[in-house]
């Protein structure tokens, strides 16, 4: 399986030189990705009640790096993903997607379709809808209202969802409802959803829950393979499951960053050994 | 005809939807032919009364759909959505009104009687362009389309969801109910609108006008299915349904939800207003007491009592209600309410999907029977 043949065209590749000239996106303009990074958080603190979920928490994601970070409960990684997608807004500090769009100030919707993709802790899908449905509302394409009330699927959009569908192993099951999938099933159909959005970054929480060991191969294998062409930034308790994908790894407690490092220099830094071990 | 294949490619699996519509054809002629062909001493005489009666069933059931699509399809459980429907009829009412002319019983010519008896000397510039009938139709939709638009961007845009979005819906239609019993404001006060001559020059006391009114309202109601049925089957329609079902998730994939909140919204407050025009010529009165948020509630009971989230069940559950309720208040009048409030027990109790949900289940296990073992 070629990974980058998932998104089809390369399209985005082409348009991120024209600067958004066949692009058509609530904002226009193509992410700045000239000094490296991608998303930038800066200071960012969220409280609720007080409690600070996140705590003057700072950290950058490369354009292109697949990032995982891991923490205990209740570290803010979740937090962390609200707040890039509009979620949570920060009481504090700031959040970039590349050098000019101002996540803070943007609504969800916005941030989506400037290729913001978000994979959720619980998997949420739609569950009335059938799976060839909920890969097609989530599919690239001009989501404003009278567009989508005139609009009809052409036959390259039919056969961007044939190819995600294969790609999530869902073919067979393309006209059962949503509801019907097992747990797992539901997973992978959240992460083809993802895979339609065409997104320049994946957030992806907790995406092995409930998956066969056959099944959290597959999704290693995907989520490495996207990287480079996206950025990737997954969230796992599966210490297994980040060491065989992870290249950075990124330390998450009590809503700031105490390590970053490949998974061995992480593993043997004392502050994480303490936190995970000891206390 | 490629404008057939459009309608037949509309109601494509929409098996409910075709048997309603079939019935509703057959039985707009069959009524008409009754009535005006077959002299009245024949038993198969229908009467006129009958066919208005008809008519307004017919007039509930658009009003019923309009409601289904933002309550069953998008989960916006509006208890304010008779208020749509009575602006409507208000609108209808004024060009009425205007209509009759000097004909009134103080004789003006430009003055409803209401306006002579509060002595007042020239028509409230909101009244301007009612005698136009073209102005009214537009009015018809607009006034109803703009209050939803307005209502529905403030409530949507603050994410105002749930039992509070109904509770302010309610809030809407009482405190429309108690402006309009006033008489300042230039609608009858809490005599509404009545006394009706004309309709674009109709008789509206004729047995031909009656039925025709009937008629068109059969006409406007299949009319209205095919657009809604459109609607829900568009994309458009699934983002609807999405947004129901998971909201969040509907906006972390890239949609406004808003937006569609509000189209929903205000494409069905037009097609209540619609119904509401067409039902004043009918009963001829309009007043204060259509904003009563009762029967904004009994709406919700017929569209609940169908199945809610198919048109064709709220079809069915506002006519077999309104059936139950004419056949009531006529031979017991005091137990309807109760009959009504426990039929919407009895309906959210065992019937989550509504008749129509029973209808489905009894075939699913009927198939399920035959299914060779
Ligand atoms: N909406 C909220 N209201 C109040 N507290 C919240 C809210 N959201 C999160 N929290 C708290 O903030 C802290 C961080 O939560 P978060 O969900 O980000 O953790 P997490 O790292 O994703 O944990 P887990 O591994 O369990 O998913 C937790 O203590 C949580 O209880
Ligand atoms: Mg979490």
């Amino acid at each position: 399986m070629n990974p980058l043949k998932l998104f089809g065209t390369g399209r985005r590749e082409q348009s991120r030189d024209t600067v958004g000239a066949q692009r058509h996106t609530v904002i226009s303009g193509e992410v700045d990705v000239s000094h490296g990074p991608i998303l930038y958080l800066e200071n960012v603190t969220v409280s609720f009640d007080g409690f600070k979920a996140l705590n003057e928490l700072t950290l950058y994601i490369d354009d292109g790096e697949l990032r995982c970070i891991i923490g205990p409960n209740g570290a803010g990684k979740t937090t962390m993903m609200d707040v890039i997608t509009g979620k949570t807004r920060p009481d504090s500090g700031t959040a970039f997607f590349g050098q000019t769009m101002d996540l803070t100030r943007m609504s969800e919707y916005e941030i989506a379709s400037v290729g913001i993709g978000r994979k959720f802790q619980k998997p949420t899908v739609f569950p009335r809808h059938t799976v060839f449905e909920n890969l097609e509302l989530a599919m690239r394409a001009d989501k404003r209202v009278w567009p989508s009330l005139w609009g009809r699927l052409d036959g390259q959009q039919r056969d961007r969802i044939t190819e995600v569908l294969e790609t999530v192993m869902l073919t067979g099951q393309q006209a059962l409802r949503a509801a019907e999938l097992s747990h797992g099933q539901k997973q992978w159909l959240e992460i083809g959803m993802l895979l339609m959005q065409d997104p320049r970054v994946l957030l992806v929480d907790e995406p092995i829950a409930g998956m066969t060991h056959q099944e959290t191969e597959r999704t290693a294998e995907l989520l490495t393979g996207l990287a480079g062409s996206r950025s990737v930034v997954v969230v796992e308790h599966d210490m297994a499951f980040v060491r065989s994908i992870a290249r950075k790894v990124t330390v998450l407690h009590e809503g700031h960053v105490l390590a970053e490092g490949n998974m061995d220099e992480v593993q043997n830094h004392p502050a994480v050994i303490e936190v995970y071990l000891g206390g | 005809m490629p404008s057939k294949g459009l309608l037949l490619r509309i109601l494509e699996h929409d098996t409910g939807g075709k048997i309603f519509l079939s019935l509703l054809a057959v039985v707009a002629v069959l009524v008409s032919v009754l009535n005006l062909a077959v002299p009245e001493g024949s038993p198969l005489h229908v009467s006129t009364y009958t066919v208005t009666l008809l008519g307004k069933y017919l007039c509930y059931a658009l009003l019923a759909v309009a409601l289904d699509l933002v309550w069953g399809y998008c989960g916006i459980l509006s208890l304010g959505h008779a208020a749509f429907f009575a602006l409507g009829g208000y609108c209808m009412g004024m060009y009425l009104m205007r209509q009759v002319g000097d004909r009134g019983v103080y004789g003006n010519p430009d003055l409803p009687d209401f306006m002579v008896f509060l002595n007042w000397t020239e028509l409230p510039w909101y009244w301007f362009g009612f005698d136009q009938f073209w102005f009214t139709m537009l009015m018809v939709m607009l006034v109803p389309g703009v209050l939803a638009l307005v209502f529905g961007w403030l409530a949507f845009r603050s994410r105002v969801t749930g039992v509070y979005l109904s509770i302010i819906t309610q809030a809407l239609t009482f405190a429309l109910m108690l402006a309009f019993f006033r008489n300042e404001m230039g609608f009858g006060g809490n005599n509404g609108l009545t006394d009706f001559k004309e309709l674009l020059g109709f008789n509206l006391q004729n047995d031909v006008t009656r039925v025709g009114l009937f008629l068109i309202s059969a006409l406007t109601l299949a009319v209205a299915y095919f657009v809604a049925r459109y609607v829900v089957n568009s994309k458009l329609g699934r983002v609807v349904v999405a947004v129901r079902d998971a909201e969040d998730r509907a906006r972390f994939i890239g949609y406004k939800v808003e937006s569609f909140k509000l189209w929903i919204f205000v494409f069905s407050a037009m097609l209540a207003g619609l119904a509401g025009a067409l039902y004043v010529p009918q009963v001829g009165i309009i007043n204060p007491s259509e904003f009563s948020p009762l029967n904004s509630i009994e709406l919700v009971v017929w569209v609940a009592v169908g199945g809610c989230g198919t048109l064709y069940g709220a079809v069915l559950g506002a006519l077999l209600v309104n059936f139950a309720k004419t056949y009531f208040t006529g031979a017991l009048p005091e137990v309807w309410l109760f009959a009504l409030g426990t039929l919407f027990v009895v309906v959210t109790l065992f019937l989550p999907h509504g008749l129509v949900g029973l209808l489905k289940r009894r075939r699913k296990k009927a198939t399920l029977n035959e299914a060779p073992t």
